[in-house]
């Protein structure tokens, strides 16, 4: 094992134009697409992003049941199909694959070297976001915790609390680049950290150059989902060509912090200025503040411009000093949810479709299972959901709906009675009622997401190195 | 003036942010970024949205981008990851707004390219 926390010197690269590709934009994306990364073009970085905001709570449950879980294991999967082409291109990979379990991920993934064969590889793990256990003890030093959308204390939730973290910034990946990873295991941190981390490592930008920093910053954010800038999830979707094919996005980054984005050839998908600026808009608040742990970046500055078949350059990004407090992600119990569903043929098919709801609540309340409103719910799905009050298909009869429906709450038992009064419809009902598949509607766990932020003082983070 | 559906002028994308959603919506051309940035309010964007969100709305400008940026702060259902909701992620707001019927005039439909 060696340390490279604290290291003096850097590391430094000594390319000019840097690829820095994301093959991943969330857990549950396909796996063909950092494959293709790895496998069809030129490429010098593999960023990964396996993080949801509920995923590190899971990942918490799945070690306290197993202490070799709490990590994404698709990544050790990939990995595996990919690592001699990584040797052989020298390909450094970047993912918050970690976890709440980073040692076990690179337990994992040295078993994988050790199967090919593949002896030296440095795996870096950077810690310091998980601060479960410390919680307690920041609250006494007046850390409050509280939630960033309702001002709520920390305390009104603090017993039911089960994950913890701090989206870490891109510094520490950084160095573990500067210590020679060829694959950085992190766990919470920002998902334009990925990006922005090899950038300081190839060029040393300092903590200081906020315009460089922003520019890496919002370069992460337009790749950090993957296939949606690359024309994915477009509005004017009969543009893009071969969809089914569609090629994930690569940053060519240069020392001033102007880059381009593309893709490899061959690939299928479009990279013009709409797509991106699509991507640009994703979760995103005030576009002259875009806050994160290393730079405060203005979206509003930057010039994005064509530069041929799918590419697009971005220049002139402004950055600003990050704020004193890092955003932190807290789960806690919530309480539970069960939903169901069913499909209900016409003729008459939305009113049948209502009856069967009226019918559920009914027998639930004839058998002392009654719900308040805001626990009981309904969706006809196929009468105009998603665009509820606006685009209606119940102008007609629909030739089928789905009934969905559910219960939530804090008792478990009560939620757990709704699933069974679902099914009997189907014999019990109007006619025309089938689609049920899966068993019975089950209570699981509602996990919530309680946003909040820490003073960067008390934030520490560690870098190490393990050999294969 | 005609009453067209802002998809003719505009493009958009949607997604989760807290217990609501944000959909950014993107002018298909510099005239019709100007004629949006002086109508499309938040009043009217609460209007048009208030079925799926009961909540205040917030807009942002980024011209640079011919972006106006919404946040609807309760679209999701009520209760963040408790909802049951099937578009419990804000993933098709951005398609409602384009549903939105304005009066637009005729020179900045002339001056904005066709959607494909």
């Amino acid at each position: 094992m060696h340390s490279a926390h604290n290291s003096d010197f850097r590391n430094m690269g000594t390319k000019e134009k840097v690829l820095i590709a994301n093959g991943q934009g969330f857990w549950g994306d396909s796996i063909l697409g950092p494959i293709r990364l790895v496998n069809e073009g030129p490429l010098d970085y593999l960023t990964l992003d396996y993080l949801a905001e509920v995923t590190l709570s899971i990942m918490q449950k799945l070690r306290s049941r197993d202490p070799k879980k709490g990590y994404a294991t698709d990544f050790v999967k990939l990995i595996d199909r990919v690592l001699p082409q990584l040797i052989e291109k020298d390909i450094k990979v970047i993912a918050n694959a970690g976890g709440v379990n980073p040692h076990a991920c690179k337990d994992a993934l040295l078993e994988v070297a050790a199967k090919h064969g593949v002896k030296g590889l440095k795996i870096a793990i950077v810690e310091g976001d998980d601060i479960l256990t410390d919680l307690d003890d920041l609250m006494a030093k007046g850390e409050g915790f509280q939630n960033m959308d309702t001002g709520a204390p920390l305390t009104d939730v603090r017993d039911t609390v089960s994950s913890a973290n701090i989206y870490l910034g891109a510094f520490p990946i950084a160095e573990a680049l500067d210590g020679g990873a060829q694959i950085v295991l992190t766990g919470r941190g920002t998902d334009p950290g990925l990006v922005l981390g090899p950038m300081i490592h190839e060029f040393g930008w300092t903590k200081e150059q906020f315009d460089l920093l922003a520019a890496g910053t919002i370069a992460g954010h337009m790749v950090e989902c993957g296939a949606q800038c690359t024309g994915g999830n477009y509005t004017d979707w009969k543009r893009i060509p071969d969809m089914a094919m569609i090629g994930y996005p690569i940053i060519e980054a240069t020392a001033d912090g102007s880059f381009t984005i593309t893709k490899h050839e061959n690939t299928g998908g479009l990279i013009d200025v709409s797509t991106i600026t699509h991507q640009l808009c994703y979760e995103m608040g005030d576009p002259e503040n875009y806050l994160g742990p290393d730079c405060c970046a203005d979206f509003t500055s930057v010039k994005i411009e064509q530069d041929g078949k799918d590419r697009v350059r971005v220049s002139g990004a402004v950055g600003s000093p990050p704020p004193e407090t890092l955003k932190v992600s807290i789960s806690y119990h919530e309480g539970w949810k069960a939903a169901g569903q069913l499909t209900i043929c016409g003729p008459d098919a939305l009113a049948k479709a209502k009856l069967c709801a009226d019918i559920v609540w009914k027998r639930l309340a004839f058998d002392g299972a009654e719900y308040l409103e805001e626990e009981r719910f309904e969706e006809y799905v196929g009468s105009g959901v998603c665009h509820e009050g606006i685009a209606s298909g119940t102008d007609s009869d629909p030739a089928e709906v789905v009934l969905r429906m559910g219960v939530r709450g804090p008792d478990r038992k009560k939620v757990d009675r709704f699933g069974p009064e679902l099914v009997p419809l189907v014999t019990s009902g109007p006619p025309g009622v089938t689609g049920f598949a899966g068993g019975r509607p089950k209570a699981t766990e509602v996990i919530g997401f309680w946003p909040a932020l820490l003073h960067h003082k008390h934030v520490s983070t560690k870098v190490e190195v393990f050999e294969s | 003036m005609p009453n067209i559906e802002l998809n003719r002028i505009a493009m958009a994308r949607s997604g989760d942010k807290g217990e609501g959603s944000n959909a950014g919506i993107m002018a298909r051309s510099p005239e019709a970024y100007a004629f949006l940035k002086a109508e499309l309010t938040e009043d009217l964007l609460k209007a048009h949205m208030r079925a799926i969100n009961p909540g205040a709305v917030t807009r942002y400008a980024a011209d640079n981008m011919l972006v106006l940026n919404f946040i609807l702060h309760d679209s999701l259902g009520g209760g963040g990851s408790a909802s049951l909701k099937t578009d419990a992620q804000g993933k098709t707001h951005g398609l409602a707004v384009l549903r939105m019927v304005m009066d637009v005039p005729q020179d900045v439909i002339d001056a904005t390219p066709e959607p494909a």
